[in-house]
């Protein structure tokens, strides 16, 4: 069993390899400024925190990151209230036209941002909703809930239709029937949904680089893409900036890594 | 029944219909008002707005500028998808044998996917340094301007593309390969074939739905991408990144063409529908259904 036991190692190693860029940013934004451009030595210097302190302190990152979870939360909270019904209606009920409605709603989970950055800029501005998180909780939902929507109609298609039938005998409706038996039920698949939605508004950049204008709604993405550098690029604080960027992103692999594998591999391995 | 019927058509209909208008006005409406909008002039600052018919459409037939933006974009996507599903399998077989760190293993492979693409476009930037970058001193103290070398720049712009993209097809193909049962490698084994022979004769046939997949989202994805080139490269050193995307990008808020980028933008949109027809045809074939 030695030799699994190398095996093991290797791969393990390997794949830490892969992830080299990930843990180098990490090095960097613990680095003093005159020990960055030194590469030999991995820690020329004792660690600091002073780049840390440099974003939290004197960069718009704070507000960013408030701005990247509210649109993000928002985005997730939005996607699931319109689709969670709207998935069980598609799983379970007889709805006209449905073959049809699937097949745009997987349409509208290939729709290039590019092409409609432009109509929804127009619009938005038209409505006044230029720099507000609204306008990127809106922008956002254009393919957050087509992704709700697929995901849960296969979660719900998956739970065994006699336990609705057994509560429907009991003389509950149709709504009863999803709010008591059916909802419960589909909690596994709605965390993953919503860790996966979530993660692709925390993520997004295009919208949010051209609705955005001042830090009133500025997300992450936007923030770190503009960050400012002076005389030279703040490579140490950008790192650091970016450290803080890829918080929510860690932690989701880390702590809640099954229900988001759930979530990425329920789409593709269906059927 | 019939009673009970219609009163499910009805909650159907009423559960279903926020979702419905909600997807029409922030998607299909934008869809085909882009449509609409590239058969137009409209350039605000100037105060113009007229309608022109195809010819933005004609005009692009004829620009050298996006002809080399196809290019680039085809090529980006067909390398990338490429590297990404090669790379993909072989992680994918490697973690099969993985007995211990399973759960090691797939943070560390779904690390790179999971941060925004933004964080990784910069990333790649420090990593590319001339002077300072890790890359450079691993080649042994070079000072290759990696992003400013037109023939370096799309070369290094895919290399950081498969970074983050390599792990999802990694774990779609990790994820099916457990799925196959333990017995169908035990008799593989009693039959004498060895691991090579395993591999090609189970793995990869039972894989074959799964990679046809991972190909369609990974060529919609690179077909789309925008972020990493905005960042890593901006489109430059002399257009060799510029992509249909960051074309139109520049068109549509940096030019302020809205008729002339929503037409490249509508380009994008057809490159998308065409594969995924072309896709959706394969798989009807009875021989790739398996």
């Amino acid at each position: 069993m030695t030799g699994g036991r190398w095996r093991d190692a290797a791969v393990l190693a390997l794949l830490a390899l892969w992830a080299v860029p990930f843990f180098w940013q990490a090095l960097t934004s613990l680095k003093p400024d005159a020990a960055l451009r030194a590469v030999p030595p991995l820690m020329a210097a004792p660690p600091t925190l002073a780049h840390y302190r440099v974003v939290v302190e004197r960069s718009v990152m704070p507000e960013a990151l408030w701005n990247s979870f509210g649109v993000a939360v928002l985005t997730t909270v939005v996607a699931l209230v319109l689709g969670v019904p709207g998935a069980y209606a598609l799983a379970r009920l007889p709805v006209p036209g449905k073959r049809a409605l699937l097949l745009g709603i997987v349409a509208c989970t290939a729709f290039p941002q590019i092409t409609t950055v432009g109509p929804l800029f127009t619009a938005l501005r038209a409505l006044g909703l230029r720099d507000t998180w609204a306008a990127l909780v809106l922008a956002d939902t254009s393919f957050a809930l087509p992704v709700v929507l697929w995901l849960l109609t296969g979660f719900v298609r998956e739970i065994p239709i006699d336990v609705e039938e057994a509560a429907a005998l009991d003389g509950a409706g149709r709504l009863g029937v999803l709010a008591r038996v059916v909802l419960p039920l589909m909690t596994p698949g709605v965390v993953s949904a919503a860790l996966l939605v979530f993660l692709m508004s925390w993520n997004e950049f295009l919208f949010a680089f051209t609705f955005t204008a001042t830090e009133a709604s500025r997300t992450v993405p936007v923030a770190l893409a503009l960050f400012p550098g002076v005389f030279e690029v703040p490579w140490g604080d950008i790192a650091a900036a970016s450290m803080l960027a890829s918080l929510p992103p860690i932690v989701i692999v880390i702590v809640l890594q099954r229900w988001l594998v759930r979530g990425l591999t329920a789409g593709a391995l269906r059927e | 029944m019939i009673d009970r019927r219609r009163a499910d058509v009805r909650a159907g209909v009423a559960l279903l219909a926020p979702a419905v208008l909600v997807l029409g006005a922030l998607a299909a409406w934008p869809g085909v008002w882009v449509l609409w909008l590239s058969l137009q002039q409209r350039i605000p600052i100037f105060g113009i707005d007229r309608f022109i018919g195809l010819a933005h459409y004609r005009f692009l037939a004829g620009d050298a500028r996006f002809w080399n933006a196809v290019r680039v974009t085809i090529v980006f996507s067909t390398v990338s998808v490429a590297l990404e599903l090669a790379l993909g399998v072989a992680v994918a077989l490697a973690l099969q044998r993985l007995t211990r760190g399973r759960r090691l293993a797939v943070t560390l492979l779904l690390l790179p996917w999971a941060l925004p693409s933004v964080v990784v476009g910069r990333a790649f930037e420090w990593l590319y340094h001339p002077s300072a970058g890790l890359v450079n001193f691993v080649l042994g103290g070079r000072a290759v301007n990696w992003l400013g070398e037109p023939a370096l720049a799309l070369p290094a712009l895919i290399a950081a593309d498969v970074w983050r993209t390599m792990p999802f097809v990694a774990l779609l193909c990790y994820a099916r390969v457990l799925g196959i049962p333990g017995e169908v490698y035990e008799a593989a084994r009693v039959d004498g074939a060895g691991r090579l022979a395993t591999v090609r004769a189970i793995t990869l046939p039972l894989l074959r739905r799964v990679l046809l997949i991972a190909l369609l989202f990974r060529t919609l994805d690179a077909l789309r991408a925008f972020d990493l080139m905005f960042v890593l490269t901006g489109g430059g050193p002399a257009s060799t990144t510029e992509t249909l995307t960051v074309y139109a990008y520049r068109s549509l808020f940096q030019t302020l063409q809205l008729g002339f980028g929503g037409a490249i933008g509508v380009v994008v949109f057809a490159l998308v529908m065409l594969v995924a027809w072309a896709y959706l045809r394969t798989m009807e074939r009875p021989e790739t259904t398996a």
